[in-house]
């Protein structure tokens, strides 16, 4: 038997968080240390599953398969296309930079206030949800993923309700109240989106006999399991609004705001950079493979609803005064670009939703990681108590500034190149909804634009008078995520070649194929 | 060593500069200035290989390309990061590289005392690179990456004096606006991809016979939205004015002489996909017209020397595109006009740059008045600049503005006469302000005499000036070497450009392989349009000289007519945008915010409310007991294992 390679990735973050966790509580330095390196270790799993990945192989490589609880036909079927490798990759990659970054944000306060829970505690957790998230992007069997596609919401919940900024304009009662409240919003939303999603799975056990996505989507394509218009379109629904929410798609996103306000800025980055993707992914695993003709008939809705969460979420941006806030309407922009370039159901739209997800994983998390370490030095999230940083922190400033551009997809950054896929995707087969998405960027200009203006420039405030520059451990996690910018801005190809053939073949899943030029056609 | 491989050179030296300038922190601000004049200095050197090897060879083989490496490849979705050198972009990166060596130069002894320098000179070097990998990308889509590096490194510039409120609000003001182009650059991308399946130079133009009119149209209005945004062109021309904010030797390299000429080129590149849709011409045609009139009576209201020249700027490129959308009677003449309004436009705005040096930054020219005895090299120079762009015979702007002006006569009907008569009108203001321009500046009282300048509830554009002290009557004197020789070199140009150009028609054989050409069929002869042209300039500067130069210019400008008025808020233009976008922009968000807040949110809640009574158990959820939530949790896995047992049962 081969090394259980993907097991071992999805295992090593779960083992680390337990070592964390059990590190004794007077050596807080040491777990940070162990989190740090497991998450590094991981990583290095992750890019030895990228470079045993062979794009032109088989569709899902790397394969493990083991009965698990037999009478109900649940497997621990492993296994990774393109997509998934790059998502785990993401995944691996994001993880040590939340830690570097959350270093000190759980760090007891001197006061002794017992708010805050144990700092080994908010690093295992990081590692839990990274272990969990990571298993979702590997599994095959739809039970397994779902079970963990679940789970993940238990360390989310406590690092969101437990773990918050240091300074609270309301002082630390009503910030603990809000955070409750974000996190149980959190909670309940996505809960509710399991339940209806776990009706859908029985459902399709019911009519397929087993939970192995291999077998009903090979069944499904070669017509020996067929299904009911109106059974599919239910069991379509009840998976894809579980995913609609986790991602989120409007009007569904309003646990987003609150979740990202009120958390600490890696944490935030953990929900919309690492955990939300694991909803967009499903979407192009679950629903496209098991339910195609029902994806189609979805799909005009769909493309509105996501074309709507452009725009609404950019207009949302504009108007907030909190930083956080304005970061998280960004997100659910980005966020109906990943849906949109999905359901256009071509090539371009499909590697260039997946892209847009490796993409906005990095861009967001340098914007958010930054805006948490502005914020850590003035103890405000509203935008109003910014002014003139520039002046006094020109790296801070300067980076932030990339981030922004990042947001906003200024070509030569790597998100530029998955929204003009994007874009050109849905614009082949829908030119009015690619031309009201396009519009999106100008908004994304505005906001972006606004949040710098009014934070980074004019006279220095007098609060900020005195702010420090980016510390060392503070520039080892925002250079090489621009870095990375701006080197999948101009060679996307190494993601975008293990991509491409996974993409191409959940086209042939919903037996779809490009539009012809029209010069072409003519012919 | 193939001339083909130093293309990639031309972009490299001047990224190279920006990443050291910008990443090499401190340590390197007392050589910054130079590593970038050095950088910029060896992209022209580079240049000047390319362009010889270019003459060395016949007109039918002067395109070069590199291909580096493949982009994006994703189905038949190609980019390719190629480029392409033939005699259009070896025109433009003679013009950019030059220009912007002059002015990096020029720049050495205008930002001496900003202890920023290093950081500006890396931006200028980065605005460089941005700009020539504009006009040698192969595809339209790294053309793109080009465009919005070029808005980048203007937004950066622009706002270079970020502390100011006003600076970082005219350089947020240039990017959005410019997006709303850039929209219309990428929608004619992927207009060009569902119609060809490439978006490539050579494969687009090649096939444009296979493409309805229709199309072509379409893509045609498309790139000139983009080149409207670019270039300043009504109706996206609002940020030009405000964009002089800016450093000056920044307004005289990209707010005048290359950035802003993009959309020139953008549309002459295109010429195969305009050649074929008329109708989006004849929309060239008329933003060009309305844009050169716009411009010009823009600039006869401004008392600021750089917005005087910001709407003088506006309406030559009006030219230039009114020249573009004729189509093969006028796309070399509208680059010979953007060669010669590069060298005088850059050095009028250099010569402003030494004016407001010596006058303590002040901009507002009823405060200036007879500096020609204080500095005299600005004053030939900047006069010799002003004669060209108004067109005085020999000059270079008699030859290429004459040129534009011929060729709208001759496109014939009834659009050719009006054209023709708009930029005769045209001509006539550009001579009216640019007298006004060099009356109030260098000739006249001397107005700065026992008065104060930069009254503080104007604070004028350069705040370098709080350096000098604010309330001392100003000394003027000529500006340094340094920064005067870039102005003589330029003036040289100014003089002599369009004749070297026009002699023998040598630019005309020069770019004709790229854009072709044709003759048109002009009602009036050449000699008559010359004779005309002559007559509306007399006629400008004599109204001029009869309103600034025999009587004295009031310090305080006088309430003037409702035109006046207009004009000089950029005929409310801003007012417009003010009422229309921000206050109702404003107005939307503020209402989707509280429409999310209550609506959005409060509906999703309430329908899951009505499921499941959720919002009791989220209100008890609320106050923090973990074990409320740890028995839904116990609650959900219950009910799953119940679930799965009933399926098993049935």
């Amino acid at each position: 038997m081969s090394f259980p390679l993907l097991t071992a990735t999805a295992a090593l973050p779960a083992v680390g968080a337990i070592a964390t966790a059990a590190v004794p509580a007077a050596r807080r330095t040491a777990a940070k240390w162990l989190a740090l390196v497991v998450s590094l270790a991981t990583l290095v799993l992750a890019v030895v599953v990228l470079v045993r990945f062979d794009p032109d192989g088989a569709r899902y490589q790397l394969t493990e398969s083991h009965p698990w609880i037999a009478d109900f036909g649940v497997r621990y079927d492993l296994g990774v296309d393109g997509i998934a490798a790059v998502l785990i990759a993401l995944t691996a990659l994001l993880i040590p930079f939340i830690v570097l970054a959350g270093w000190h944000d759980a760090d007891p306060l001197e006061t002794g206030s017992k708010r805050w829970r144990p700092t080994q505690g908010f690093f295992a957790l990081i590692l839990a949800v990274e272990a969990m998230v990571i298993i979702s992007f590997e599994s095959t069997d739809v039970f397994l993923f779902y079970i963990f596609f679940e789970a993940m919401l238990i360390p989310m919940y406590f690092l969101i309700g437990g773990f918050g900024d240091r300074a609270h304009e309301h002082g630390e009662e009503a910030a603990s109240t809000q955070r409750s409240y974000a996190a149980v919003k959190f909670l309940l939303y996505n809960l509710v989106g399991g339940l209806i999603m776990l009706a859908a799975v029985i459902g399709l056990y019911v009519v397929a006999g087993n939970f192995s996505l291999t077998e009903i989507a090979q069944a499904r394509a070669n017509g020996s399991l067929h299904m009911a218009t109106s059974t599919e379109r239910w069991l379509f629904l009840g998976f894809f609004f579980a995913f609609a929410v986790k991602a989120p798609l409007w009007p569904l996103h309003t646990w987003l705001p609150n979740a990202m306000q009120e958390s600490t800025a890696p944490v935030a980055v953990l929900i919309t950079a690492v955990v939300d993707k694991v909803g967009t992914f499903a979407m192009l695993r679950y629903c496209l493979q098991l339910f195609p003709e029902a994806s189609k008939w979805a799909t005009p809705v769909i493309l509105v609803l996501a074309v709507i969460g452009i725009i609404y979420g950019a207009l949302l941006a504009v108007g907030q005064r909190d930083i956080k806030r304005l970061v998280a309407y960004a997100s659910i922009s980005h966020f109906g670009f990943i849906i949109l370039g999905i359901f256009a159901m071509t090539s371009q739209g499909q590697s260039g939703a997946t892209l847009y997800m490796v993409n906005h994983g990095i861009s967001t998390a340098a914007l958010m990681l930054v805006a948490g370490f502005l914020i850590s030095r003035r103890g405000s999230r509203l935008i109003a108590d910014y002014g003139g940083v520039q002046k006094v922190a020109p790296v801070l400033a300067g980076t932030f500034l990339i981030g922004g551009l990042a947001t906003l997809s200024l070509p030569g950054l790597a998100p530029f190149v998955s929204e003009f896929l994007v874009l050109v995707g849905t614009f082949t087969r829908y030119p009015a909804i690619g031309i009201v998405a396009t519009f999106g960027i100008v908004l994304a200009a505005l906001y972006t634009l606004v949040l710098y203006q009014r934070t980074m420039t004019g006279p220095v405030k007098p609060e900020v008078s005195a702010m420090p520059d980016l510390r060392a451990r503070e520039l080892v996690v925002v250079a090489p995520l621009i870095v990375l910018l701006i080197f999948l801005g101009v060679y996307p190809k190494p993601v975008t070649d293990i991509v491409n053939p996974a993409v191409k073949q959940t086209m042939s899943d919903v037996h779809k194929t490009d539009p012809k030029p029209e010069a072409e056609a003519a012919k | 060593m193939n001339a083909e491989n130093l293309i990639a050179l031309l972009i490299a030296a001047p990224l190279l500069g920006a990443a050291v300038l910008l990443l090499g922190g401190r340590r390197l601000d007392g050589v910054g200035h130079w590593i970038g004049t050095l950088l910029s200095t060896a992209s022209f050197v580079f240049g000047v290989i390319l362009f010889a090897d270019l003459l060395g060879r016949n007109a039918e083989h002067r395109t070069l390309t590199q291909h580096l490496w493949t982009w994006i490849s994703v189905g038949s979705f190609q980019a390719d990061v190629t480029f392409r050198l033939d005699q259009l972009s070896m025109t433009f990166v003679l013009l950019i590289t030059g220009v912007g060596s002059l002015i990096h130069v020029y720049s050495i002894g205008y930002m001496e005392h900003d202890e920023r320098r290093r950081r500006f000179f890396g931006y200028l070097n980065l605005f460089l690179a941005a700009m020539l990998l504009l006009v040698l990308a192969d595809n339209y889509l790294l053309l793109y990456v080009g465009w919005e590096g070029v808005g980048l490194a203007s937004y950066l510039l622009i706002g270079f004096w970020q502390h100011k409120p006003s600076a970082a609000t005219a350089a947020k003001k240039a990017f959005l606006v410019n997006r709303v182009g850039d929209m219309g650059l990428s929608i004619a991308i992927m207009l060009m991809f569902t119609t060809f399946g490439t978006f490539a130079f050579g494969p687009v133009f090649s096939h444009v016979g296979d493409a309805s009119e229709g199309k072509l149209t379409a893509i045609g209005l498309m790139l000139l939205l983009a080149a409207c945004g670019k270039s300043a062109q009504v109706p996206l021309q609002s940020w030009l004015g405000d964009a002089m904010e800016g450093p000056t030797p920044v307004s005289a390299l990209i707010h005048a002489a290359t950035m802003v000429t993009a959309g020139v080129y953008l549309i002459v590149r295109s010429g195969d996909v305009f050649n074929a849709a008329p109708d989006a011409q004849l929309v060239v045609t008329v933003v060009g017209a309305v844009t050169l009139l716009f411009g010009a009576i823009v600039g006869c209201a401004k008392d600021d020397i750089k917005k005087a020249l910001a709407g003088s700027t506006m309406s030559q490129i009006g030219y230039m595109v009114l020249a573009a959308g004729l189509g093969p009677i006028g796309y070399v003449f509208a680059i010979m006009h953007l060669v010669t309004h590069g060298f005088f436009k850059a050095g009028l705005f250099l010569g402003a740059g030494s004016v407001m040096h010596g006058m303590n930054d002040e901009v507002d020219m009823r405060k200036y008045g007879g500096l020609r005895k204080y500095m005299p090299v600005t004053f030939i120079t900047f006069g010799l600049g002003y004669l060209a762009i108004i067109g005085f015979p020999g000059l270079s702007g008699f030859f290429s503005k004459d040129k534009i002006i011929e060729a709208a006569f001759a496109k014939g009907g009834t659009e050719g006469w009006i054209l023709g008569a708009c930029a005769l009108l045209g001509a006539a203001i550009t001579a009216f302000y640019m007298t006004r321009v060099m009356l109030m500046t260098f000739f006249g009282e001397e107005r700065w005499r026992n008065q104060p300048t930069r009254s503080p509830q104007a604070p004028s554009a350069e705040p370098a000036a709080e350096h000098h002290g604010e309330h001392a009557e100003p000394h003027p004197h000529e500006s340094p070497k340094v920064m005067t020789i870039p102005m003589i070199v330029l003036a040289v140009g100014s003089v002599f450009g369009g004749a070297f150009f026009s002699i023998g028609d040598r630019f005309l054989h020069w770019l004709e392989p790229v854009t072709g050409h044709s003759e048109g069929d002009s009602p009036l002869s050449a000699a008559t349009v010359t004779g005309a042209t002559m007559v509306c300039l007399v006629i400008g500067v004599g109204i001029a000289y009869v309103q600034y130069g025999r009587r004295p210019v009031p310090a305080v400008a006088p309430r003037g007519s409702l035109l006046t008025r207009a004009a000089r808020r950029d005929l409310l233009q801003d007012d417009f945008n003010h009422v229309v976008l921000v206050r109702g922009g404003e107005h939307l968000t503020r209402s989707l915010v509280y429409v999310d807040h209550t609506l959005v949110d409060g509906v999703v809640n309430g329908t899951a409310a009505g499921f499941g009574g959720l919002s009791g158990r989220l209100r008890k959820l609320q106050n923090g007991y973990a074990r409320s939530y740890a028995v839904s949790m116990f609650g959900g896995a219950a009910l799953l294992v119940a679930a799965t047992l009933l399926m098993r049962a049935v």
